[in-house]
């Protein structure tokens, strides 16, 4: 690859958009996050394997700009290996930071990543209190 | 590299290059001053007006004016004959699909007080002329029709439209900055009041372009200075870029007919390819569209990471209708003007195409295509 800009975007940006971590789906994950809307041509999916509530496994999936592949990309990155805590705190902010910034216009819709990375976890948390209650609760 | 960009951009002709260097080094002069180095550059200039004029079948040299850049003759075009008519009427009306050099300044006359049209077009981006019929009014002045898209590559019936235009007593413009060099234009068979042409996409230098004004047209400047072309665009003329733009002019009234005919074969190949693509569809006109043009929209996928794949895998560069290379972040007003929905619009990919593409190039394009597209599918949760 030549190396010129391209649309504004860092090295970091044209890396994550070339070289995507973590793309796919996991069977039977254990949180979902879907956010965006293919209207807006931005929609993002991340999933999750949580063990004691800490995330081992995380895939993401993009329909969206080169900007959309790569925040999806860290942000899968960034929560791996983290206690649901504290990947709740990762910012869009954050993911932006992490891929050395991305250029103003791209800030609002193709930054997502982190809304879908705690929805995923919400999910997941929703369905462990689904499945406290399914224990706690006595089968009628 | 494939270079499939060229309705955004068309490298200089080297022979162009070589006929204007003269004006960047020896031949310096002012075309407005009165000794031998001026009087030269003068010449220059006229002999660049004889030749842009003669490739649009102007009457006469004197009704092309000169002018910075296509969107400057756009708004003189617009804003100039909008605003020297007012007393007949505040009305005007312009194609939905027209460029945001044209849409802009017609947008800011509306907040002046005149009363805006758009004209609708149908699915392959034709203007609805039964609508313009209609909506022309005795108080409307000028109606903007480009001749044609430089997005969907489809080639409006100007003729028609500007019978219609007149029998109301209104002018027509022509933006044919896409159009011009690449399809054969006649302003006075065609009926053309008023036309936009480009020095850079004709094969020329950027900063020049012009605006033809037919006998008798109206228009009042947007640019009062020094009184340069008959005080309609006054500054200093950039007569290396006039003088460029002439040349390219000469060459493509040569030209035009073989190398269309070239480029239309290796483009007609190019579509045939990319629609073997699963969920690829043409957009613009199947036969009314420009000999070198190619535009298709490809489901699931969005079009500014076709762009960036494309180019960074590939080394193929094309555009895209895609909101995510837009400030708005709207997709196309075209896409969405020709009736596709906003999650059609994103995936749009333009190729258009120049002298620089071959036969060659259709394989790669084909393969790089179907990659892009197979990855791009594979990431997307569509």
């Amino acid at each position: 690859m030549e190396d010129r800009p391209q649309i504004g975007y860092s090295k970091k940006v044209m890396d994550h958009f070339m070289n995507p971590r973590n793309v796919g789906d996991i069977e039977n994950a254990d949180g979902i996050g879907t956010v965006g809307n293919p209207v807006c041509g931005d929609l993002m999916q991340v999933s999750i394997r949580v063990e004691n509530d800490i995330i081992t496994e995380i895939k993401f999936k993009t329909f969206g700009c080169g900007s959309a592949i790569a925040t999806a990309s860290m942000v899968t990155e960034m929560a791996k290996g983290k206690h649901i805590d504290e990947a709740l705190k990762i910012t869009r902010q954050d993911v932006a930071d992490e891929l050395e910034g991305l250029p103003p216009v791209k800030m609002h819709c193709s930054n997502l990543a982190a809304d879908a990375l705690h929805e995923a976890i919400k999910d997941y948390r929703a369905k462990k209190e689904g499945r406290k209650e399914a224990i706690e609760e006595p089968a009628r | 590299m494939v270079y499939l960009d060229h309705a955004s951009s068309v490298p200089v002709d080297p022979r162009v290059l070589a006929f204007a260097g003269q004006y960047l080094k020896e031949e310096y002069g002012n075309p407005s001053s009165l000794y031998a180095l001026g009087l030269s550059t003068k010449q220059a200039v006229e002999e660049a007006r004889v030749q842009v004029a003669a490739l649009v079948h102007a009457e006469t040299p004197s009704t092309i004016v000169f002018t910075g850049s296509a969107t400057e003759s756009n708004n003189l075009a617009v804003r100039g004959t909008a605003l020297r008519n007012r007393k007949k009427g505040k009305s005007i009306l312009v194609s939905a699909i027209e460029h945001v050099s044209v849409l802009n300044p017609a947008k800011d006359l509306q907040k002046q007080g005149f009363d805006l049209g758009f004209v609708p077009v149908d699915r392959y981006g034709v203007v609805d002329l039964g609508f313009l019929e209609e909506h022309l009014a005795p108080e409307t002045t000028v109606v903007s029709v480009h001749y044609a898209n430089d997005e969907i590559g489809t080639v409006e019936p100007v003729r028609e439209a500007a019978a219609i235009v007149h029998e109301k007593g209104a002018y027509l413009h022509v933006n044919a900055t896409a159009a011009a060099g690449r399809i054969p234009i006649d302003v006075q068979k065609d009926g053309i009041d008023l036309l936009t042409l480009s020095g850079n996409d004709l094969g020329g230098p950027r900063g020049a372009a012009a605006l033809y004004v037919g006998p008798g047209v109206k228009v009042q400047t947007v640019m009062p200075g020094g009184g340069q072309e008959k005080g309609l665009r006054s500054g200093t003329e950039n007569v290396f870029a006039i003088a460029g733009m002439g040349e390219a002019a000469r060459i493509a009234a040569l030209e035009m007919e073989d190398e269309m005919a070239r480029e239309k074969a290796v483009r007609d190949s190019l579509i045939k390819e990319v629609l073997t693509i699963e969920e690829s569809y043409l957009t613009g006109h199947p036969d009314f569209r420009l000999p070198n043009h190619a535009s298709f929209r490809l489901s699931r996928i969005e079009g500014e990471s076709i762009l960036l794949n494309l180019d960074t895998f590939f080394g193929i560069q094309v555009a895209t209708g895609s909101a995510c290379t837009s400030r708005t972040l709207e997709p196309s007003h075209v896409l969405l003007a020709i009736g596709l929905a906003h999650e059609e619009a994103h995936g749009s990919v333009v190729m258009s195409l120049g002298r620089s593409n071959t036969l060659d190039d259709v394989p790669l394009v084909g393969r790089a295509m179907k990659e892009t597209v197979t990855r791009l599918r594979s990431i997307s949760p569509l």
